[in-house]
């Protein structure tokens, strides 16, 4: 079960407050911050991927992993019956092992919001909806907007929104600023609790770490929760170093201003060792406090499976195979 | 002048049609008949039959979907290339088997005819053990063998090449993919036959190879949900680990050729319940007339 997610992150930026007033005063901002040192970066996330974890270790970050999963299907082809088995499956990974913990959420398009919340109810798994003209985003700001407000109507806890990248590689900071701040606006459900809003870069587009270190921090201060890497539909997807990217600022702006922002891979994440990899670099990067499904997300479908396998595994001392688990 | 050094070579494991190390970084000795060292061989960790079955799995749909003259062809073409490599086949099993080199010669032309006659059954096994039955009704109801799915194979210890090939050919002519053990003191001319496979038309995954000690890695080959038969002929004559990998291959109703009590003669003429104890019988009812 997740718990309830912490309050609003813009509450306290002191010192970073003047940062957003302009546009000069964002892009100076942003191209002030250290650059990133593309070899030294691949070369730290290579290394902490030689971490050995066995045993014990190994079994606490299956199951780790597994609450950390946003299960996802984002396609055209998706249907209700669909749906509602991925909602199921996020319930009860291994219907034939109780002690197999749920997974975070389910990801869908916007007009599946309400099928999910149908199936999940109050079982404590989200439903996350994409939007804001996923995934190119490429449409009128209402459109963005409306897109948000339906499903969070709809009933949606967690709102992924893409980035206008167009924008952000000719320089329109303040344009994305802006929109990340309106999308958040739209997040909100008077009467009850607002949906959360993760922040997709699609860092596939963006060409430099330094890009990837920028827009982290411009989502940061226009108040997103998550900082997403990608929407899976761009190759490549996420990375080990454009997290290891990510992991930092949300680490650095932890320092700056002390609001934890959460951090989601998404994308190309198949196999649990990948996951672990995943895992330990959290650790070491950000820190413990971001070992928690509030706090880190794995946007993902195949990999479930690939933990389920592994997790069987470890309990009944054989290699499973895949005829044991659902296709999805 | 100084003498030449030898290079002293190491062989990988063929997994997914590719040449890994093994995952644990471990090799062996390999030691001729008579004892002198000849060369290093991978030694094969559960991790890489773990690897092997995934290969193996992912390459049996596009293999059995194959048509049966095509992958007659494809084995056909394996024994051309085994031709091409007698040089190279007659010093393995003379280093291995300590042969001379006419029994050699003949070890492999058994081996490569061997592998012909299972060729050739592809396309008519189907002709001789499926059938059209007789049923009570306007149907026509008809039998067709069908690959049973990943065969893990564990190869004769003594028989390096013939009966290596005498275990693999039958299981994949029918469609199957197969994860093989191969001997553990004799491993140099499997190694040379997947070098083989790896330039002929076999797709990758379809035959991996994996050189080590059947003791450790089979248990876990037996025991793997994802592995659908298992050959138990590498294990003859040891009973006691024979009957432990029955009982862990029951776990998932895993076909089982059973271990005979000594290495059977591969130079008699095969019988084909070498391919028939790893096909399933599908029958198809299908409306006759209107």
């Amino acid at each position: 079960m997740l718990a309830a997610m912490p309050p609003s992150p813009t509450a306290d930026l002191t010192g970073l407050s003047d940062v957003t007033a302009s546009e000069s005063s964002l892009t100076r901002f942003l191209h002030g911050l250290p650059g990133v040192d593309q070899v030294g970066a691949e070369a730290r996330a290579a290394s902490l991927a030689t971490r050995s974890i066995k045993t014990t270790a190994k079994a606490q970050a299956l199951d780790l992993a597994i609450t950390m999963v946003d299960l996802t299907t984002l396609e055209g082809q998706d249907t209700p019956g669909k749906v509602r088995a991925l909602a199921a499956k996020a319930m009860r990974p291994d219907p034939a092992d109780p002690t197999c913990p749920a997974a975070a959420a389910v990801c869908v398009y916007p007009d599946m919001v309400a099928t999910a919340k149908e199936v999940l109810g109050d079982s404590g798994v989200h439903v996350a909806a994409v939007a804001t003209a996923f995934p190119s985003g490429r449409a009128a700001m209402d459109i963005k907007l409306a897109d948000t407000r339906d499903a969070v109507e709809a009933g949606a806890d967690e709102i992924d929104m893409v980035i206008d990248r167009g924008a952000f590689l000719s320089g329109r900071y303040l344009q994305v600023f802006e929109e990340i701040v309106a999308v958040r606006e739209a997040c909100a459900r008077p009467g009850s609790e607002d949906a959360h809003l993760k922040v997709i870069f699609e860092t596939g587009e963006l060409q430099t770490y330094d890009n990837v270190r920028r827009v982290s921090w411009l989502a940061m201060l226009a108040g997103a929760h998550f900082i997403k890497t990608s929407t899976g539909k761009v190759q490549p997807a996420a990375t080990l170093p454009v997290t290891l990217v990510m992991l930092e600022a949300v680490r650095d702006f932890r320092a700056a201003t002390g609001q934890m922002v959460g951090v989601k891979p998404a994308g190309g994440i198949r196999t649990s060792k990948d996951a672990i990899k995943y895992l330990v670099m959290v650790n070491e990067v950000a820190g413990g406090d971001w070992l928690d499904p509030d706090w880190f997300r794995f946007g993902a479908s195949t990999l479930l499976n690939d933990l389920l396998m592994q997790r069987t595994k470890l309990t009944t001392g054989r290699y499973s195979g895949p005829d044991y688990f659902t296709l999805d | 002048m100084a003498a030449r050094i030898d290079v002293r070579k190491t062989y990988k494991l063929y997994i997914g049609g590719a040449f890994p190390r093994s995952e644990s970084g471990y090799s062996y000795i390999v030691n001729d008949a008579k004892g002198r060292f000849v060369a290093n061989a991978a030694l094969a960790s559960r991790k890489d039959a773990r690897d092997a079955v995934v290969a193996a799995r992912k390459a049996f749909g596009s293999w059995s979907g194959r048509t049966a003259y095509n992958r007659a062809q494809v084995l056909y073409r394996v024994a051309e290339i085994m031709e091409d490599r007698r040089p190279q086949f007659v010093q393995a099993l003379q280093q291995s088997e300590g042969l001379t080199t006419a029994r050699a010669n003949a070890a492999l032309d058994a081996a490569i005819d061997r592998l012909v006659w299972y060729a050739g059954w592809a396309d008519k096994l189907t002709q001789v053990v499926g059938n059209a039955n007789p049923v009570a009704g306007p149907f026509f109801n008809l039998s067709t063998p069908e690959p049973t799915g990943v065969v893990a194979v564990l190869a004769p210890q003594e028989s390096s090449l013939l009966g290596l090939v005498s275990v693999v050919a039958p299981a994949i002519v029918t469609g199957n993919t197969v994860v093989v053990v191969s001997s553990f003191d004799r491993p140099l001319p499997a190694v040379t036959f997947a070098e083989v496979l790896a330039t002929s038309d076999v797709p990758g995954g379809v035959v991996n190879l994996l050189t080590g000690s059947a003791a450790t890695i089979a248990p876990w080959l037996a025991a793997h949900m994802d592995v659908n038969a298992i050959d138990l002929v590498g294990v003859a004559g040891e009973q006691e680990l024979a009957t432990e990998l029955e009982v862990a291959a029951a776990d998932n109703l895993k076909r089982v050729r059973r271990a005979p009590v000594a290495e059977p003669d591969w130079t008699a003429s095969p019988s084909l319940d070498t391919m028939t104890d790893f096909v399933e019988i599908k029958t198809v009812w299908h409306p006759m007339g209107v």
